[in-house]
């Protein structure tokens, strides 16, 4: 009995409770999202398994068939199963939106962090374009860039990833300028460290910490712009299974009430863009108490 | 007031550099990138002769660095260019859709005025209250529903299902366009001639996508005016507004709501971004007429002067909402002048 999974199971579940004491609702806010992450990246690793059919086959069932017991989100025009075409599809937006930010915040980190301790004329140059970058809607240059792009993965992920480049140069600049100032970083120069060896040892360490933050949010945000470019048709061929482009696909059958096709991959993402957004809001409010007076 | 003229000339100097920073960022976005725009124009099997002809026709052959300068100059005389594919110049492509956008996203953001700032109050009000976190997770997760597929269920809903509203369209098909032809604003164009049969229609027309570009910025409004309420209902002036013995919901909804306001109109302005972002996905959603369709047909035609045409365009709107924001903001706090 001692190690049992159900017993496992409640020392876990006591010690989330406890934690739920300690931080009240945010950290329920931060395990719901968490939950609902690991729910879809689970999906995303085991679709062969979890996927009834094949997602390009086009004799799955009827056409254009309500959910059912065998289809349990219904089929679209081409006879194929919504349900497999949902579970393959987590992979295409998981894939791209974490990509994208793990694209940009090592950009923008980088820039950020050479930038806030270089300073000088290359800090202001630098500053003022990621400014205005930052001041423009995101999305219109992200379908700029996916335009002018041949479709495929890597075009979608690049053109997702530079309009979150500002954001993380924005932020690392900042806490750069202010760590620079630390005691301990004077202290290193004093005993002789290098420039290159301050930037990397001393100041980059404290300064990733306030980047998961941002990170967790960027995912949740950048999924739903990759949902709106593939949405409007841009980004990807149609060869590849992908939640907006399922949704637009399925748009043209709504007027003769085709609920099934827009309902499910609409809900998806929502339901994805929540589940970071919730584990980014959790995680600020548990890393930095004070929000929590707000 | 000399204070403030500086500031004016001062910020607006220093709206230039960010212009011509995006202006830049564009032109390299269009040019730089793979996929050749005549190529693409006339197809994949044209010979070559046929696509340099064209090439030299819209001076894409001539060095970068002349086409640079051309189109700087082209967008200091405040011209667009001229279509590639209709001839049509796109100052007056934008000059035809431009009023769409602007009353979907009028009727926007009054929606979200409206939703965002009731609810923020109340959950302030209410303070951690099954209310105010019911409130709170609504800011939540209508940030995170993309305002396309909030769209399409609205659609669903209200247009197919109840039948309530039409879902796509500024207009009926009973209404002539000869009516809109005063100042493309169909609100007002049909005030105008007093046809209040078909201000009816546009309005209903209306609905439905404004609603949704609305709801779709109310969650930051909501945070944001609860944030600030709270901040307000503790001050001082709010508890001798109580002690004077005026009711709770007047000191609330009244007192407390009009100092919260500065904030929200700041905000307002700095969200116009995500307002041009969303209304591009809503016009998209509604077969909505205005600049986001405009963008994404010509997008499809691969037409790269309208293209970018537009999208500088946006910048120059953004750039000049936060110049107005900064200096009314100005004019009302006097801390930020400098």
């Amino acid at each position: 009995m001692k190690h049992s999974p159900s017993r496992k199971m409640a020392v876990l579940f006591a010690r989330f409770a406890v934690m739920g004491k300690k931080y009240g609702v945010e950290w329920w806010i931060l395990v719901v999202g968490a939950a609902i992450i690991t729910g879809v990246v689970l999906m995303a690793v085991f679709s062969t398994a979890i996927a009834p059919f094949d997602p390009y086959d086009q004799n799955a069932g009827p056409q254009l068939s309500p959910p059912s017991r065998t289809h349990l989100m219904g089929t679209d025009n081409l006879q194929r199963d919504v349900f497999s075409r949902i579970v393959y599809g987590s992979r295409t937006i998981l894939g791209v939106a974490v990509l994208a930010a793990i694209l940009s915040s090592v950009v923008g980190i980088t820039f950020g962090l050479i930038s806030g301790f270089a300073g000088g004329f290359f800090d202001k140059i630098l500053s003022l374009v990621m400014d205005s970058i930052y001041s423009f809607p995101g999305l219109i240059l992200a379908i700029a860039f996916a335009a002018m792009l041949e479709p495929g993965i890597l075009s979608i992920t690049v053109a997702v990833a530079v309009i979150y480049i500002p954001t993380y140069f924005r932020l690392v600049r900042g806490q750069t300028l202010q760590i620079k100032e630390e005691l301990y970083v004077e202290a290193a120069r004093a005993i002789g460290a290098s420039g290159r060896r301050i930037l990397w040892q001393y100041i980059f360490p404290n300064v990733i910490a306030t980047t998961v933050v941002v990170f967790t949010m960027n995912v949740g945000d950048a999924i739903m712009i990759e949902a709106a470019l593939t949405y409007l048709g841009l980004g990807l061929p149609p060869s590849i299974v992908d939640w907006g482009m399922d949704l637009s696909m399925g748009r043209r059958f709504l007027p003769s009430g085709v609920w099934w096709l827009i309902t499910f991959p609409g809900a998806m993402i929502s339901i994805l863009a929540i589940g970071f957004t919730m584990l980014g809001e959790g995680l600020a409010e548990i890393l930095n108490p004070r929000l929590l007076e707000k | 007031m000399k204070n403030i003229l500086r500031y004016v000339i001062v910020r607006a100097a220093l709206t230039l550099p960010m212009l011509f920073i995006l202006l830049s960022v564009v032109f390299v976005v269009i040019r730089v990138m793979p996929g050749d725009p005549v190529s693409s124009m006339l197809g994949g099997h044209a010979p070559e002769s046929v696509i340099e002809k064209k090439k030299e026709e819209l001076g894409l052959n001539r060095p970068m660095i002349f086409q640079y300068v051309d189109y700087l100059w082209q967008i200091c005389r405040l011209d667009l260019g001229e279509s590639m594919i209709l001839k049509q110049r796109v100052i007056d492509a934008i000059k035809l859709k431009i009023p769409a956008t602007i009353e979907l996203t009028f009727f926007g953001m009054l929606v979200t005025v409206l939703v965002g700032v009731s609810l923020g109050a109340y959950a302030a009000d209410k303070r951690r209250s099954p209310q105010d976190y019911a409130i709170r997770i609504y800011g939540i997760v209508i940030y995170c529903i993309p305002v396309f597929w909030l769209g399409l269920m609205f659609q669903m809903i209200f247009g197919i299902w109840l039948d309530w509203m039409p879902i796509a369209g500024r207009t009926g098909a009973r209404v002539f366009a000869s009516t809109f032809e005063k100042t493309g604003f169909y609100v007002i164009d049909t005030i105008l001639i007093r046809d209040f049969a078909a201000l009816k229609d546009v309005l209903i027309h209306l609905v439905l996508p404004s609603v949704t570009l609305g709801l779709m910025l109310s969650g930051v409004f909501v945070r944001l005016t609860r944030a600030n309420m709270l901040d307000v209902l503790k001050s001082d002036y709010i508890l001798a507004a109580e002690a004077r013995g005026i009711r709770h919901r007047r000191v609330v909804y009244k007192h407390a709501i009009m100092n919260a306001f500065v904030p929200i109109l700041t905000m307002m302005g700095l969200q116009v971004a995500l307002l041009m972002a969303g209304a591009v996905l809503t016009e998209s959603t509604f077969s909505w007429p205005g600049m986001g369709r405009l963008l994404l047909e010509r997008i499809y035609m691969r037409d790269y002067p309208t293209i970018q045409g537009v999208i500088v365009f946006f910048a120059l709107i953004v750039a000049l909402v936060s110049l107005v924001v900064d200096i009314v903001y100005a004019l009302v706090d006097p801390r930020v002048r400098y």
